[in-house]
């Protein structure tokens, strides 16, 4: 049976294309990318990274000072553009502190913090005083630096799933406000750049020197971006212009910790679950916005699953070009262009790939189409076999 | 208003605490609560190969899981799992960090992919061949609630059957003196929606009107449930353990608490 669609009543996106929803879709629209050479501090690897800039320069308040760290800054950043503090607070005044959850997403929280605490260990294994571990990397802190910015005391939770956590945090929404838990939901993601993101995956050989090119001939692998996004979820008021979720699919591969199945079978298996429980026919849906993070494994197995469920005429592209991988944060972001293209009546392209790899069997949008958008789906996959993908539209 | 589910198995993984049936004269108050060590966990679902690229960490998450499940491990493929940790593995954390701190900065791939959250989730899927859906969430010291919540609400409304398992491990010398746990813990519970043959409660779950919750009857357990994340479901493993009808107050988010009522007619 159909969920109940939720009604996406708000959103704003901050990452490398800019603060705030504007940046990002002009930058899609006229094809610029975030993407620049690596000049993270303390990082000296050949890559491209897609930063936030100002984010070291940011003021935060006084009174929640204990959370200051990259991942919050970069949430706090991401919370003060497009009205969206003052859309939450007066949604808290029309349901009630109690009554809106939170539910966000973040693979390495703020670990950043962790990182810097160990440059400054002493000769008894201690970190130093000024570090508030709580506050700043456990897992949970992102949440908790949201619901004490907006004083709210409901249900919440952060989902850390690697690539798949802000993509997840719709199901989880979805749940807990048919359960009746909350009338209303924050969700979204952070993830802020850090060495162990960078050097990890570097460890993996996932890191590509140029700038990624999804479902590219010669991929090299990803390039690691950092992002925040947060939407409002309410229960549909049935208008005719709402933009809703209206599906979810979440599976897990149970093949490797590190690599996906190679015929896509966790992420098919997604994608099916999303249409299933959306009720929307697969020649419904208009376009799908891919994980694609570039790597040869990712786009190989993925090419297969969306060929599997939708043949290979529906239009799919990866919008990893632009933002690089934010990992934690992909789902929202990924999501938001989604809506983007849909209020718009635009498929974004592939951008950067310029030769196809000629295996490829699903239709990779290479060139910027305009054409409505009804329903799309967003894939986001991640390590440990985690998938989910979101069918998302304007009311029918 | 609160989701009514059933709870048709639970383990238990903690010093002095190790195993639910062995646990129950301790945990109903007949006999007294002595911490000793936990043997070392060898989770029999995970392939030889698996054992030796995984941590302390993710072995007590897959013990308290398969121990849960039965004998029978393919029984794992019929359930979602939801796995709440505060902090996941801060051994890992630990050991990346340093390894960020030195030339070249040589972090180790498997400790990288082994430091997401999820890997616990990741490692149980593969070894039990699980293909639900997968959550791995944290709400720091609340995670017992939280977690608790999203296991009951995901068996409620998706109807399927749920493993939920709560854990967290205590942190290595330089991270304790920012993050202190004792001891391990982990708490795992089959859930579901439909009664079962084996049904052992009907848990109805909801948020609490007070903010008074419940303690351990005794000082002993009272300073395990204190200790870490994971043992704050004592006070309900407590009644569940004298096969009591009633209901226990487990705190929760920013000062609130969760209500557990327990049926076990």
């Amino acid at each position: 049976m159909p969920i109940n669609p939720l009604k996406i009543s708000s959103y704003t996106l901050t990452n490398a294309l800019g603060s705030g929803n504007q940046a990002s879709l002009s930058a899609l629209q006229t094809e610029q990318t975030g993407l620049k050479p690596n000049d993270f501090d303390g990082c000296d690897l050949k890559t491209y990274i897609g930063r936030v800039t100002g984010v070291e320069d940011m003021v935060f308040p006084e009174s929640l000072s204990d959370f200051d760290c990259r991942n919050n800054r970069l949430a706090l950043l991401s919370l003060q553009q497009d009205d969206f503090t003052e859309k939450v607070i007066a949604a808290r005044k029309k349901y009630s502190a109690d009554r809106i959850g939170v539910f966000l997403g973040t693979s390495t929280s703020g670990i950043l913090q962790t990182e810097w605490a160990f440059s400054q260990i002493d000769e008894n294994d201690s970190l130093p005083k000024e570090f508030h571990y709580l506050q700043t990397h456990n897992v949970f802190s992102l949440a908790d630096f949201v619901q004490h910015y907006f004083n709210l005391n409901g249900v919440a939770h952060v989902v850390s799933t690697a690539c798949s956590s802000s993509a997840k945090v719709f199901a989880s929404a979805y749940r807990h406000i048919q359960a009746g838990f909350c009338d209303a939901a924050i969700v979204g993601g952070v993830d802020s750049l850090c060495l162990t993101t960078l050097y990890g995956f570097n460890s993996l050989q996932l890191v590509s020197e140029q700038k990624c090119t999804p479902w590219g001939k010669d991929r090299l692998g990803i390039n690691i971006g950092e992002g925040a996004g947060f939407a409002i979820l309410e229960k549909s008021n049935d208008q005719p212009d709402e933009i809703q979720l209206k599906g979810y699919g979440e599976s897990s591969d149970a093949y490797h910790m590190s690599t996906p199945h190679p015929e896509g079978r966790g992420a098919a298996q997604a994608m099916q679950a999303a249409l299933d429980s959306a009720g929307v026919k697969r020649a419904d849906v208009d376009y799908i916005n891919l994980h694609g993070t570039a790597t040869q494994s990712n786009d190989s197995a993925e090419d297969c699953a969306v060929t599997k469920i939708f043949g290979s005429e529906i239009f799919a592209s990866s919008t990893k070009g632009w933002t690089g991988h934010t990992l934690g944060a992909a789902g929202i972001t990924e999501v938001i262009f989604g809506c983007m293209a849909i209020e718009n009546s635009f498929i974004p392209v592939n951008l950067n790939t310029s030769i196809i790899d000629p295996d490829t069997q699903a239709n990779i949008v290479m060139k910027q189409t305009n054409k409505p958008v009804k329903n799309f789906i967003s894939n986001s996959f991640g390590f440990g076999g985690s998938n989910c993908s979101l069918l998302i539209g304007r009311k029918d | 208003m609160g989701i009514k589910v059933y709870l048709n198995s639970i383990s238990l993984v903690a010093p002095g605490l190790y195993g639910w049936k062995q646990s129950l004269s301790v945990l109903s108050g007949k006999a007294p609560y002595i911490k000793t060590e936990l043997p070392k966990l060898v989770p029999a679902i995970l392939p030889a190969n698996e054992r030796r690229r995984t941590t302390p960490v993710i072995k007590l998450a897959l013990h308290a899981a398969e121990v849960c499940i039965g004998e029978n491990l393919e029984l794992a493929q019929e359930y979602a799992t939801v796995f709440a940790s505060s902090d996941g593995d801060l051994g890992i954390m630990d050991k990346i960090c340093r390894a960020l701190n030195m030339p070249e900065h040589p972090v180790s791939p498997t400790n990288f992919h082994n430091s997401v959250h999820n890997a616990p989730a990741g490692y149980w899927a593969i070894a039990g061949k699980a293909q639900y859906s997968s959550n791995s969430l944290s709400g720091a010291d609340e995670t017992f609630a939280v977690g608790m919540i999203e296991a009951a609400t995901y068996a409620a409304i998706e109807n399927k059957k749920v493993l939920f398992v709560s854990y967290d491990y205590p942190a290595p010398a330089s991270i304790d003196s920012v993050r202190h746990f004792d001891s391990p813990f982990a708490v795992a519970m089959c859930l579901s929606a439909e009664k079962q043959n084996n049904s052992l409660a009907e848990l109805e779950i909801e948020m609490a009107q007070s903010n008074e919750y419940s303690l351990c009857d005794s000082a002993e357990l009272e300073q395990l449930r204190l200790d870490n994340p994971a043992a704050r479901s004592l006070p309900l493993l407590q009644m569940l353990a004298k096969n009591q009808t009633g209901s226990v107050i487990i705190p929760h988010l920013q000062s609130t608490c969760l209500s557990i009522s327990i049926n076990v007619g």
